[in-house]
């Protein structure tokens, strides 16, 4: 699998990353060579084979009582926040 | 003898018997930091204060009577651990701000034991890395030789125990970042069974293969240190709601009749030859013990490196999307709008590396490409994680190398990732499988380093533990440290 630089500027798109024009041709070939590189399972036999997402079996979501257990904390959470007003988050103007 | 040759075991008796107090071990510590770590750069934050504190506490519940087995033994943390009030920086300089408003759990548990914060260890960024070099406070030397890499991601855990600045120190494993730093600076490296240790306050990188666990000098301290920080925890959903066994109690368990498993694959191409001949001398010891060695192969295993680094990024890019740049970590100067405020804020404040995972997990989970890599992926680890059971059947430990290789040279590999992800060749199947796994110092290669890898069935911790202790009785590769540190 080879990226082009416009594969490579829509993957950083996608996750929100502003990619330098120096940087791209680094991520170019790098993302490609990984790509090339894990292309190889698509050689391993797994027809019905159950996909494995987690890795103890039999385990189950535990669940709890719904009530509140967690205090109102977010003077200490804000104070690592780059933009507070009033308790608030402030981010760019969304809406015109 | 001075303090810092002894074990964190040792250093715990020496406490009980009032032989010193904790203030004069941890000053102890706090002046060998001071003086080797700006050759090392194993710390990020040196948590002088606080670890005073801490041990004048530990003092006064050691004079009630009241002090366990680690009352008063200095630790470093590994900086993925949240600790309230502290920097906690992940080594990116997306977290270069952030100081953590709660304890990890991990943190939490072992300073309810009595153990004394030094403070937080370097580490590479977001975890994402072998060497240590991908850290935003730059890379960590290993002391066995300083133009090296002390290994990854957790090589200023690994750095901080190698030249005795702490007795034991904290890490996290996700494809072999405590084993293969342990290998590397001659250390005892513990990556416990997945959800054995609670992952609440543990910054996640990619959640289905994280796992905390120690950095030691010894089984034996591993054995304690796992103890005090395993256990059940609600606050972590992948935790396991089992009792936790007296690991210590158990690690004079008999090597007679083990029955050893060698893994064939790891035996192959890529290997270093004295890396090699120093782990067969090894599994030919514990054969002369009395246990028995039989070669296996598990041959969807040399599939775990690309398995993992279509799962990893995938988990990765997810788990990575919260920093943007609103609630916590790094902003960007003057953002226009929202879209800029993301692009920037995250493209500043992530290093190369980690910008790399994020778009290859991006890539794997975009429409399209969904079922060709993350969905095959998921399936072949299916196979590794069968590959493992079947072995599982037939002996009770599986042992090979740890690394390919003993610690390279600082830049050598930073400007080929594969060739970088290729050195956890060994370590990955067991974080695919969820497995428990030790490396164990027993050798060296060109004088550095080589560790054994001993991995085990799901939450055969004390079998581990027991072994790599019995290896630790017939040799003393464990008590070798490197020169220049003394």
């Amino acid at each position: 699998m080879t990226l082009t630089r416009r594969d490579v500027e829509n993957i950083a798109h996608l996750a929100r990353l502003e990619i330098t024009e120096a940087e791209l041709p680094v991520y170019v070939g790098s993302l490609s060579a990984i790509l090339a590189f894990v292309e190889q399972l698509a050689a391993a036999p797994t027809t019905d084979v159950v996909p494995m997402a987690h890795p103890l079996e039999g385990q189950r979501q535990p669940l709890r009582e719904d009530r509140v257990t967690e205090s109102d904390r977010h003077g200490i959470y804000q104070a690592n926040a780059p933009a507070v007003e009033a308790g608030l988050y402030l981010v760019p103007k969304v809406i015109e | 003898m001075s303090l810092h040759h002894a074990t964190a075991a040792e250093i715990g008796r020496g406490l009980a018997a009032r032989e010193y107090s904790s203030v004069e071990v941890t000053r102890h510590f706090l002046e060998r930091i001071e003086r080797a770590n700006p050759a090392l750069n194993a710390f990020v934050t040196v948590t002088a204060e606080r670890a005073l504190a801490d041990a004048q506490r530990a003092d006064a519940r050691i004079a009630r009577g009241k002090g366990g087995l680690l009352t008063g033994v200095p630790l470093a943390h590994k900086d993925i651990f949240c600790t309230t009030g502290i920097l906690t920086s992940c080594g990116s300089r997306m977290l270069a701000n952030f100081v953590a408003p709660y304890d990890a759990t991990v943190v939490e548990r072992l300073d309810a034991a009595g153990m004394v914060l030094l403070g937080k260890t370097n580490m590479d960024e977001f975890a994402m890395g072998s060497s240590n070099e991908t850290s935003h406070y730059g890379p960590v030397r290993n002391p066995w030789d300083p133009a090296r890499v002390p290994g990854g991601s957790s090589g200023g855990s690994a750095a901080a125990v190698a030249a005795r600045l702490a007795p034991v120190a904290t890490g996290t494993d996700t494809g072999g970042s405590i084993r293969q730093p342990g290998a590397l600076t001659g250390l005892t490296g513990f990556k416990p069974t997945y959800g054995r240790v609670s992952r609440y306050g543990m910054i996640a990188f990619a959640s289905s293969l994280d796992q905390a666990g120690v950095l030691a000098q010894s089984a034996e301290d591993a054995a304690l240190v796992l103890g005090a920080m395993a256990g059940h925890d609600a606050r972590d959903s992948t935790s396991v709601d089992a009792p936790v066994p007296d690991y210590a109690a158990g690690l004079d368990r008999p090597v007679k009749g083990l029955k050893i498993g060698i893994i064939r694959e790891f035996f192959g191409d890529g290997l270093e030859a004295e890396t090699g001949a120093a782990v067969r001398a090894a599994i030919e010891a514990f054969r002369r013990e009395g246990a028995t060695v039989e070669e296996l192969s598990l041959p969807n295993l040399p599939l775990s490196v690309p398995t993992y680094y279509v799962v990893a990024p995938a988990e990765c890019s997810s788990n990575l999307s919260r920093f943007d740049g609103v609630r916590f970590g790094h902003r960007c100067r003057d953002p226009k709008d929202l879209m800029d405020l993301y692009r920037r804020s995250r493209g500043e404040g992530f290093g190369v590396e980690v910008k790399r995972r994020i778009m290859t997990g991006t890539y794997v989970l975009s429409a399209g490409y969904y079922d060709a890599y993350y969905l095959k992926a998921q399936k072949v680890r299916s196979l590794i994680n069968a590959d493992f059971r079947r072995a599982f059947a037939r002996v009770d430990v599986l042992m090979g190398p740890t690394a390919p290789t003993p610690a390279f040279a600082i830049g050598a590999k930073t400007d080929d990732p594969i060739l970088m992800y290729l050195n956890d060749i060994y370590t990955i199947g067991a974080n695919l499988a969820g497995l428990p796994a030790v490396s164990v110092p027993c050798g060296l290669s060109g004088g550095l380093p080589v560790g054994l890898q001993i991995i085990g069935p799901h939450f055969a911790e004390e079998r581990l533990l027991a072994a790599a202790h019995a290896w630790q009785r017939l040799t003393d590769w464990h008590r070798r440290m490197p020169q220049g540190w003394a």
